[in-house]
């Protein structure tokens, strides 16, 4: 059964849209903040994974390793409960979102920062020696002359990875963090139709074609050189 | 003066011994052409010399410095100001992609040697004229032939003042009209007294230009000297077969 009964398909959408609204904005608080700290977190992960202090690079590889092995959910989970079970912290209320944030941040920056070191490793060496010719310094050399080359190497892959997020934050539920998906479902079970669950779908779709027609904006964007 | 000597240089890859045993002089104003087949160390030399790669024995001195002593590099600072001596070419050109001409020549001048903008752009467009670039300063390097680019990147090392400048096979990724373009742009700087180590396969540029040819081979120089002397009258065994091969 799709619609509920006794009530006209409009008025019912109209019913779900007002219902869900509330979750968008948690769905793109979560969207949002992910992308704020995951991006610049995930270049310091990369330079450490790179660092050629080793015990460095291998906690890093460890941790990227335990990040991507592992499911988001699960490590929501941990960020969540973990302060309570293991060092018998009482959280606060607001430590829902903040547990969400931190498990996203985390998670995704391991993303990036692999894709990262994809984008730094295929400069090609020539540069870096141009560098060392012209005598730039470390900071120079990477923020003049690497960084550009890099972002334009990765952003067919970051691309995937945003879009990815996008239909990632519907995990929040895991840790009951009310979220657009949340809503939907619970609207859905309340109801006892299927229709919530459609225009959540056509949420996730839409906002998605956003973020695909922004990211290619910025390929474009950076083809002013090849 | 000489500009730069070397003695007794020794480098080897992984237990691959690449130069066995170098010594040569660079006198001020001499432009020496660098011969020999491939896999005899030439490139591995002058990229001693650049400094990217570190020498495993023997001294290099730049402008009267040692920069290195029994293959002791000298303190850091000390090493950036002899850095600044010497500029290289390479073989492929190696230009910033996403900056344009002028930027590529003018950004190391303003940043590196923080030298006065307006002034460092005025060099540039002077550099950019000779090199029969004038037109060329806000395009990208894709947009460039491989003969104009190397040619911006002979106006990026000219613009940092070196007072010695290398060329690693500066033409060897050119077809033979614009490896004309480079060897002229190359003639004049001789023209100008430029001091200059050049590795090249160009048998008649090195000829013409040369002050100096030095032979390798096997990581030995095997013979120096005046360039007719080498190229036309070889007194080495060595020389003369890679010369009869060369000329076919």
């Amino acid at each position: 059964m799709i619609l509920a009964q006794n009530e006209d398909l409009l008025t019912q959408l109209q019913n779900i849209c007002e219902k869900l609204m509330d979750g968008v904005g948690a769905s793109l608080a979560i969207f949002g903040l992910t992308l704020l700290f995951a991006l610049p977190l995930g270049l310091l992960v990369a330079f450490g994974r790179m660092s050629k202090f080793k015990p460095l690079s291998l906690l890093v590889k460890l941790y990227i390793s335990v990040v991507r092995g592992t499911p988001l959910m699960l490590q929501l989970l941990v960020v969540f409960f973990g302060p309570y079970f293991v060092f018998g912290w009482q959280t606060s209320a607001e430590y829902r979102f903040y547990a969400v944030i931190i498990g996203f941040s985390l998670n995704y920056a391991a993303y990036f920062a692999e894709i990262y070191r994809s984008g730094i490793q295929a400069v090609p060496v020539g540069q870096h020696e141009a560098c060392e010719i012209l005598g730039y310094n470390r900071v120079q050399k990477f923020f003049k002359i690497v960084f550009p080359q890099m972002v334009k190497n990765i952003i067919p892959s970051i691309t995937n990875e945003v879009i990815t997020l996008v239909k990632d934050t519907s995990l929040a539920f895991a840790i009951s963090y009310t979220e657009m998906f949340t809503l939907a479902k619970q609207v859905a079970a309340a109801q006892a139709t299927i229709l919530p669950l459609f225009v959540a779908g056509l949420f996730y779709y839409v906002f998605n074609f956003i973020v695909a027609f922004i990211m290619e904006l910025i390929e474009k964007k950076m083809n002013y050189f090849r | 003066m000489d500009l730069l000597e070397i003695k007794n240089l020794k480098k080897s890859f992984d237990g691959l011994v690449v130069l066995r045993d170098i010594s040569l002089t660079v006198k001020e104003g001499q432009a020496v052409s660098v011969l020999g087949p491939s896999g005899s160390g030439k490139s591995t030399l002058l990229r001693c010399m650049s400094m990217l790669e570190t020498v495993d024995g023997g001294d290099m001195i730049y402008c009267g410095k040692t920069a290195v002593k029994d293959a002791v590099y000298a303190p850091k600072a000390e090493l950036k100001e002899i850095k600044s001596y010497f500029g290289l070419v390479f073989q492929s050109f190696n230009l910033f992609p996403h900056y344009t001409v002028l930027k590529n020549v003018t950004d190391a001048p303003i940043h590196v040697r923080k030298r006065n903008k307006a002034e460092v752009y005025e060099e540039a467009r002077v550099l950019l004229e000779k090199m029969g670039l004038a037109d060329k300063g806000d395009c990208y390097p894709y947009q460039l032939s491989g003969g104009q680019q190397q040619r911006v990147a002979i106006a990026r090392a000219l613009a940092m003042k070196p007072r010695m400048l290398f060329f690693d096979e500066p033409t060897s990724a050119l077809d033979p009209e614009l490896t004309a373009e480079i060897l002229k742009v190359l003639k004049e700087l001789a023209a100008e007294k430029m001091t200059m180590v050049i590795v090249t396969h160009e048998i008649d540029f090195a000829r013409s230009v040369s002050d100096n040819v030095i032979f390798m081979d096997g990581g030995l120089i095997v013979e120096q000297g005046d360039p007719h002397d080498v190229i036309d009258n070889p007194s080495n065994e060595r020389t003369r077969a890679f010369l009869k091969k060369l000329e076919g």
